[in-house]
């Protein structure tokens, strides 16, 4: 690919530029330079490139189909998931009208079972707490279960500058790993690869591969089965994210598919758990509600393979070293709007990318963070503050797909018309845009001007030449239009200015 | 100030004073299932994920395990292949099958097999749930040797996931099994068979 | 019953024939029709691109307009659904609370044509006559934030001479957009690209909608293409009989290029 989105490298800073943004209530955004929320592109920028690429379309079209799919047939057979879902949304609104007590609670509860709770401001907190701990083991290596949070603060790379090599074991992570790529997908990181390619790629990079690997699925899964096995034997200490954490009983959920979490979460002697303060549900019956929604939506399965709970240390069964890392990097500045905070209710399960159009059609990449999609372009403009982010919010038609299938009914169209506004209202010099929309609306809102207005739209019909189109090369923003599709010519007279002659008595 | 502090601080400065007050409205209960209903559901389920399903009376276990260690090892499997959780009864035991003695978690994956129960299955999920209990026995057992035979009762069998939760310790070392393990990694196409045991036989009773 | 019509501010400059076409075919069900004069836009292209300020006057202006209308109607799935879900919210937000309820009172007396017809007036059969292949579009604001469903196709089956094909991919996005479509061209115009495809699968002459918006852009790609299939709004349809047929209702286009 030739957008490296979320690419190693930090944002660049101007001279003097501040570490991170702030809200208007003060709160601190995630900072740059750190993690992977930022890309080095603006949306169509990155966007103009990705859909000239055959193959990355071909393949997002098929696995995104199949996916939609499965999805509305599983869903199809529970015949109360519109309550399931409104639960979902009002579970989750609680929970962040009283998170501060959910959180206290939660690490009540995990350290009297044996877990020690980490607090990080932001990612660099985070990413310093993690290499620590990991250190203090002595171990050189770490097997990771996918997680978005430690993609979100780019702790392999942090890990990596410490010296310390971290195994990605989910299959698509381990296939973006080895490939040298980013991820493009909440639930599927290298959904933008084919299995053709994907056979490449393990033909290449793993030792000792079976030079006879071909790709049938099953081949290159057997494969990632062979090469991990002997990491999850041996390791010592394992990173996860986690899906959700119970605050009344101290109960970490980890949802996956593998087993390769399990692998990570049972064996090794230290387990360390990074998870956005935002994961956290109040009560154990929550989980009803959470574990019905998520699969169906994620993967169109009516239950994952796997999913793991567990509370603290459990003597003779599993790790017996646990630290739980609640990491904040944005997320409170989220929370502070009124409107936006609804994006901190999402459960990561990836339905809104599936259906959306848009990154159907340009991929995850474009998007520049670890968050794709709909609900990436909701999320990531606000954790680092809208104008390090501020061509996102702008990509999507406001189709309103996201919105009818995501499983906790975040209206993602509203959030991102409110983040738009957010922008515009943001800028301190007046852009020719504003220029123009201000004039409109005085037009717009002065019957008077509006028709005048009309008259010379009107006018635009000399321009066609009394051909039913107006000429192709019109001079910009008319020529982001008609580049590629023809505008009508207007008429002579509006349709209001017709009937009122016509009724004039 | 500690981050705790900072972050708990953040936290209060964002909500303000006026907190919102959110009504959570309430679920609808699972399908009305007769007893029988429910166990044709989990074998259903279960079997969509492609697990072996074998149904039996409760006396019957020992021959249905027996069968479902031929089917998923093949015949001329040993005793000794077959590790098992140390609260299995004895009669479900094939005989000379070694029990989770507590050694090594790593070591388990020398065995070609694992018999365990479970602490509830889920029918409308096709979902087997495991507690860590000498019956389940310990994460490990279940995860490392290629085979997983589990061994299911009537009344161990719930509707849906609530009802679930509602019989479970939340805070024991809890695995919920769903089939094989498998993944959608691939375009999105569904293989069975990663890192965990890629063949899952459910014996049924009742 | 005396309706309002609601031009919208594209039909009402660009494509004045679907306002026409709209007047006539309520006023052949027996009703009346008024046009109040002072209408322009409801606001949603600034609400959408980011003005929500800036749109406080234009929703004013709208309710101003249609003050003491009793049933409101437009022949736009996406205008009505501004009208419905951003008016009041925008106004509100301006903290002008007075103008957000009188807005929220308009909107509740505000109908998309097809669900006017069906809903409103109980009809589904309005006596149209239009013997031309077509394909629906349900546009995304229709279909998802209005739940128009499946009317405007019961009110297509009861066309007569109308051959209705199914549109394959139907429920996916145009690419359209407001000024997504000018900000985001190259994904608006891949979005668009698939979506002619299914529309030139159908083998239609005309591809119907309930949106001009969403017609124009449609329309606009598959007029650049040269592809000879029409965009034509769903009240040009309906309001196309025996008697009176102009020439905008043939498939034909209106100037030879």
């Amino acid at each position: 690919m030739a957008i490296s989105a979320a690419s190693s490298d930090p944002t660049p800073l101007a001279p003097g530029a501040p570490r991170s943004g702030t809200t208007f209530l003060g709160l601190p955004t995630a900072p740059r330079g750190v993690g992977h929320l930022r890309g080095t592109q603006s949306f169509p920028d990155a966007a103009r490139t990705a859909l000239r690429d055959g193959q990355l379309r071909a393949n997002l079209g098929r696995a995104t189909t199949t996916i939609r799919g499965k999805r509305a047939a599983v869903v199809a057979e529970v015949p109360h998931w519109e309550q399931l879902r409104q639960a979902g949304k009002a579970l989750k609104a609680a929970t962040m009208a009283r998170l501060d007590e959910h959180l206290e609670e939660l690490e009540r509860q995990v350290t009297a079972r044996g877990g020690t709770v980490h607090w990080a401001r932001d990612a660099t907190e985070a990413n310093r707490i993690v290499t620590g701990l990991v250190r203090a083991t002595g171990s050189d290596e770490v097997v990771k279960v996918k997680s978005m949070a430690t993609q979100e603060i780019g702790l392999n790379e942090a890990l990596e500058a410490a010296g310390i090599e971290a195994i990605e074991t989910d299959l698509a992570e381990l296939i973006v790993q080895l490939g040298e790529d980013s991820p493009s997908h909440i639930l599927v990181p290298a959904i933008h690869k084919n299995r053709s390619e994907i056979r490449e790629i393990f033909s290449r990079t793993i030792p000792g591969v079976d030079p006879g690997l071909t790709d049938e699925p099953r081949q290159l899964a057997m494969a990632a089965r062979t090469h991990l096995r002997e990491r999850f034997l041996c390791a010592r200490v394992a990173v996860s994210g986690a899906n959700f954490a119970v605050a009344e009983t101290g109960t970490l959920a980890v949802v996956e598919s593998e087993g390769n979490g399990r692998m990570c979460l049972t064996l090794p002697q230290t387990l360390i758990t990074v998870m956005g303060i935002e994961k956290v549900v109040p009560r154990w019956e929550d989980l009803g509600v959470f574990l019905q929604l998520l699969p169906r939506s994620s993967t169109g399965e009516r239950m994952n393979p796997y999913t793991s709970l567990w509370a603290g240390v459990t003597p003779g069964d599993g790790p017996q070293d646990f630290h739980l890392v609640l990491l904040d990097n944005g997320r409170t500045a989220v929370l502070a709007d009124e409107v936006g905070r609804e994006a901190l209710h999402c459960i990561r399960c990836s339905a809104c990318l599936n259906v959306c159009p848009v990154y159907e059609r340009a991929g995850g990449h474009a998007y520049g963070s670890v968050y794709p999609g709909p609900i990436g372009a909701v999320l990531s403009p606000q954790l680092t503050g809208v104008e390090d982010n501020a061509s996102l919010p702008y990509a999507s038609s406001l189709c309103g797909a996201c919105y009818d299938v995501c499983p906790v009914a975040i209206d993602i169209p509203s959030i991102l018309v409110h983040l738009r506004a957010e922008h515009v209202e943001a800028q301190t010099r007046p852009t020719a845009e504003a220029v123009a929309f201000r004039g409109l609306s005085r037009v717009m809102s002065n019957p008077r001007l509006w028709h005048l207005a009309q008259r010379a739209a009107g006018l635009g019909r000399f321009l066609a030449r009394g051909r039913p189109t107006l000429p192709a090369a019109l001079p910009p923003p008319a020529s982001a239009w008609t580049r590629t599709r023809d505008l009508p010519t207007p008429p002579g007279r509006s349709f209001v200015q017709q009937w009122t002659e016509e009724h004039r008595s | 100030m500690s981050a705790r502090e900072e972050v708990l601080g953040r936290i209060r400065t964002a909500l303000g004073e006026h907190r919102p007050v959110v009504d959570v409205p309430p679920v609808p209960g699972p399908r009305s299932l007769a007893p029988a209903e429910l166990l044709d559901l989990l074998a259903e389920r279960v079997e969509d994920y492609r697990a072996t399903v074998l149904r039996c009376a409760p006396d019957e276990v020992p021959a249905s395990v027996v069968r479902g260690l031929d089917l998923a090892l093949g015949e001329g499997w040993a005793p000794a292949d077959v590790v098992v959780a140390p609260g299995v009864p004895a009669a479900w035991r094939p005989s000379g099958s070694p029990e989770d003695d507590g050694r090594p978690a790593v070591e388990l994956a020398a065995f070609a097999a694992t018999l365990t129960g479970v602490a509830t299955a889920i029918a409308e999920t096709g979902t087997l749930v495991l507690d860590g209990s000498p019956l389940s026995g310990r994460r490990a057992l279940s995860l490392l040797p290629d085979v997983l035979v589990c061994v299911v009762e009537a009344a161990q069998v719930v509707p849906d996931v609530p009802d679930a939760l509602g019989r479970l310790d939340p805070v024991a070392p809890l695995t919920m099994v769903s089939g094989p393990s498998a993944t959608s990694d691939i375009e999105l196409q569904r293989v069975e068979g990663v890192h965990g045991p890629r063949t899952l036989v459910v014996v049924l009773a009742g | 019953m005396r309706v309002a019509l609601f031009a919208t501010c594209l039909v009402d400059t660009m494509v004045p024939q679907v306002a026409r076409a709209t007047a006539t075919l309520l006023e052949r069900l027996g009703h009346e029709v008024v046009v109040p004069p002072t209408q322009a836009c409801c606001g949603q292209m600034h609400v959408n691109t980011g003005y929500r300020r800036e749109a406080v006057p234009i929703v004013a202006n709208h309710v101003r307009a249609f003050t003491g209308a009793e049933a409101v109607v437009a022949p736009s799935g996406s205008c009505v659904a501004s009208i419905h879900h951003q008016q009041a919210m925008v106004a509100r937000r301006a903290g002008e609370h007075a103008l957000a309820d009188e807005a929220e009172a308009l909107a509740a007396r505000t109908y998309e044509l097809s669900q006017f017809l069906v809903d409103v007036l109980g009809v589904v059969d309005v006596g149209a006559y239009y013997p031309h292949r077509v394909t629906y579009h349900p546009t995304c604001h229709s279909l998802r934030l209005l739940r128009v469903g499946d009317r405007p196709l019961q009110l297509l089956r009861a066309v007569r001479g109308l051959d209705l094909v199914e549109l394959p991919g139907a429920e996916s996005c145009c690419g359209f957009g407001g000024t997504f479509a000018v900000k985001n061209a190259d994904t608006s115009t891949a979005m668009l690209t698939d979506k002619m495809a299914n529309v030139l699968s159908t083998h239609a002459e005309v591809c119907t909608a309930g949106d001009s918006s969403c017609l124009m852009h449609i329309g606009g790609g598959l007029s650049r293409l040269r592809s000879g299939t029409r965009t034509v709004h769903l009240a040009e349809i309906l309001a196309s009989t025996e008697e009176h047929m102009s020439p905008t209702q043939t498939t034909a286009p209106a100037v030879p290029a």
